[in-house]
């Protein structure tokens, strides 16, 4: 396996002249999803280490607010924590631009309680269905399940703007953008992790990253996918996707974009140090032969042979 | 005190010392009240600036003016940001004062009263008042879009003019307001015109207070993340702008990302970062109180 990697490795290297060329100049422009900010920044700090005359930018509109400036050519690179949406993709092709998804780790949606709670030992994705839908008529935690106390419920999670609300309601309710409204929302994921450590009935949801940070105010909830065990977020289920709410996060680069030496060596270096930077800022690496797919799929792109 | 009162005093002495007494409680109280709001007040802002200093002091260090933003708390720092500050600070003002003091000189020195001016002023007003938000949005579609100036520190630094010329232009207009007429008079007397009364001797006079509303609209300008947040200002840059039209990040906003961070290390640096930022608004607005108390003694 290790000499695949390498193999691949070494082919990019060689097709693609890899040697540090520092006379490289110009901007690459990322923005979107605040939860792929941190890799994106990882990455172009240290590639700017060794390109110092290529300015790296990254911003954060949301994986969103991100798309709609990457479906008009305004930015090279989109970072998104779900995959593209239909208007999205439709967007795109009026304005003709191309483009090829790119996925650079693994992230969990983490359920989690106030530390003080010890009653609800896990849920089911059919009792999260219930608990978040619109209209939920679960007012206690008496309502959810007999053997719980009839505590009142409190529930904290993403605002509309987020890539992990998109997610979250697609893969709970099936259809994206469903959600009960009553509700403490906030894009900040800080003012989560603290309404949820302040209040003994609180149950919220958001990207596994803030919950690793976090583990001595709160307690995470195993989930119960269709058949079988709950199982609670961990690297190694975030990676196998046996975690219920594992999600991708991608990158998205502009086809004219990778046309650009600079755009393509940051693209290139990304994907290169994706596990290990990914692991660095709190998110779950891919495989390594998926990243060695990855990589053959950005260089068969940007050489014109991908159909996207 | 009130000689109405005395004679009416003097048939019922009692009457006058229970009232008397009564007031003084009423006097005690409210003042009380008064200074226990005077304190809820302090207590608040020694308590914010009390865990600020208290979370970020041990960051605050050479390296975090001299290092651009890191993944690692421990080497990151806030010189891309300074650097933005400073740049959309020097365009702002540029822009601002010359607009600003511009309509200001010519509502309050020049134009005719009609309809059409005081409809101006009403508008003006209401633009003081339009939330900051707002601007980033007009700022965006204008600048960014319209214009196509991108995401640069021009685009920055033109939606933050926008966001305080209204606040520049009042305050202007009060310091000109405040130039006594026998100024203006004297002046025409002595074969003046309009332009050369303004220019030689209105403004002048009026430099004081006009000095103070662009100092202390700048420093709100400074302390604005939302509107530059909503035109996309970036949130991780690692170089400092070399031109008007470099992509730019400023304090506000690198304070915000640290501060949305999941890691504790990183609100640590927020809080170092916000130390900086009320460094940098305390020098303009002492800058603010030099210039009143300097040049308003000329007058």
């Amino acid at each position: 396996m290790k000499k695949l990697v390498l193999g691949a490795l070494l082919a990019t290297i060689s097709t693609h002249a890899w040697a540090v060329d520092k006379s490289l100049k110009g901007e690459v422009k990322l923005d979107g999803s605040s939860t792929v900010f941190p890799i994106a920044e990882a990455a172009a700090e240290d590639f700017q280490k060794e390109y110092p005359n290529i300015r790296v930018t990254v911003g954060v509109s949301g994986t969103g607010g991100g798309m709609k400036k990457f479906t008009v050519g305004e930015i090279d690179i989109a970072n998104a924590s779900r995959k593209m949406k239909d208007e999205e993709v439709k967007k795109a092709a009026e304005k003709k631009i191309e483009y090829v998804e790119l996925q650079i780790a693994n992230d969990g949606i983490a359920i989690v309680v106030n530390s003080s709670n010890k009653y609800i030992k896990s849920l089911t994705m059919a009792q999260l269905k219930t608990l978040w839908e619109p209209g939920s008529k679960i007012k206690t935690w008496k309502d959810l399940d007999p053997s719980f106390p009839a505590d009142p419920v409190k529930l904290y999670g993403p605002g509309g703007d987020s890539g992990t609300f998109d997610f979250f309601t697609e893969h709970v309710m099936g259809t994206a953008r469903l959600s009960r409204s009553d509700y403490i929302a906030s894009e900040d994921d800080n003012v989560l992790v603290t309404g949820v450590s302040k209040d003994k009935n609180a149950l919220g949801y958001f990207g596994f990253a803030y919950f690793t940070e976090n583990q001595k105010i709160l307690r995470d909830i195993p989930l119960a996918g269709k058949d079988g065990a709950p199982v609670a977020p961990t690297p190694e289920t975030i990676e196998k996707g046996t975690y219920p709410l594992s999600r991708p996060l991608m990158l998205y680069v502009n086809k004219k974009s990778a046309q650009k030496p600079e755009v393509k060596a940051f693209v290139s270096f990304m994907l290169k140090n994706a596990g290990r930077l990914s692991k660095e800022v709190g998110y779950v690496p891919l495989k390594e032969s998926i990243y060695s797919d990855v990589i053959k799929k950005f260089d068969a792109f940007t050489s014109g042979k991908a159909t996207h | 005190m009130n000689p109405v009162e005395s004679p009416a005093s003097a048939a019922k002495p009692n009457l006058f010392q229970n009232k008397r007494t009564l007031r003084l409680v009423k006097e005690r109280v409210f003042f009380g009240i008064i200074f226990a709001s005077t304190l809820l007040a302090l207590g608040f802002l020694f308590y914010l600036l009390f865990s600020i200093f208290h979370q970020g002091w041990d960051h605050l260090s050479v390296d975090f003016f001299t290092n651009f933003p890191s993944r690692f708390p421990a080497k990151a720092g806030f010189k891309s940001a300074i650097y933005g500050t400073v740049w959309l600070g020097g365009l702002t003002l540029i822009f601002s004062v010359f607009f600003g003091v511009g309509a200001a000189l010519y509502l309050q020195e020049m134009s005719p009263r009609n309809r059409f001016t005081s409809w101006i002023e009403i508008s003006i007003s209401t633009l003081a008042g339009v939330p900051s938000i707002i601007y980033g949005m007009l700022g965006l579609g204008i600048f960014v879009r319209f214009l196509d100036l991108g995401r640069s520190v021009l685009a920055g630094a033109l939606t933050l003019s926008l966001l305080i010329i209204p606040v520049i232009i009042i305050a202007s207009r009060e310091a000109l307001k405040s130039v006594p007429d026998s100024v203006r008079m004297a002046s025409y007397a002595l074969g003046a015109s309009k332009w050369q009364t303004v220019r030689d001797h209105v403004l002048p006079s009026a430099i004081p207070g006009v000095a103070t509303g662009v100092i202390l609209s700048m420093a709100r300008a400074m302390g604005e993340a939302a509107p530059l947040i909503l035109l996309g200002a970036l949130t991780y840059v690692a170089f400092i702008p070399g031109s008007p039209m470099d992509s730019f990040t400023a304090m506000p906003i690198q304070i915000f990302n640290w501060a949305s961070r999941p890691q504790e290390a990183f609100h640590d640096l927020a809080s170092t970062g916000i130390i900086v930022l009320l460094g940098f608004l305390m020098i303009c607005n002492s800058a603010a109180i030099f210039i009143r108390s300097r040049w308003g003694k000329r007058l």
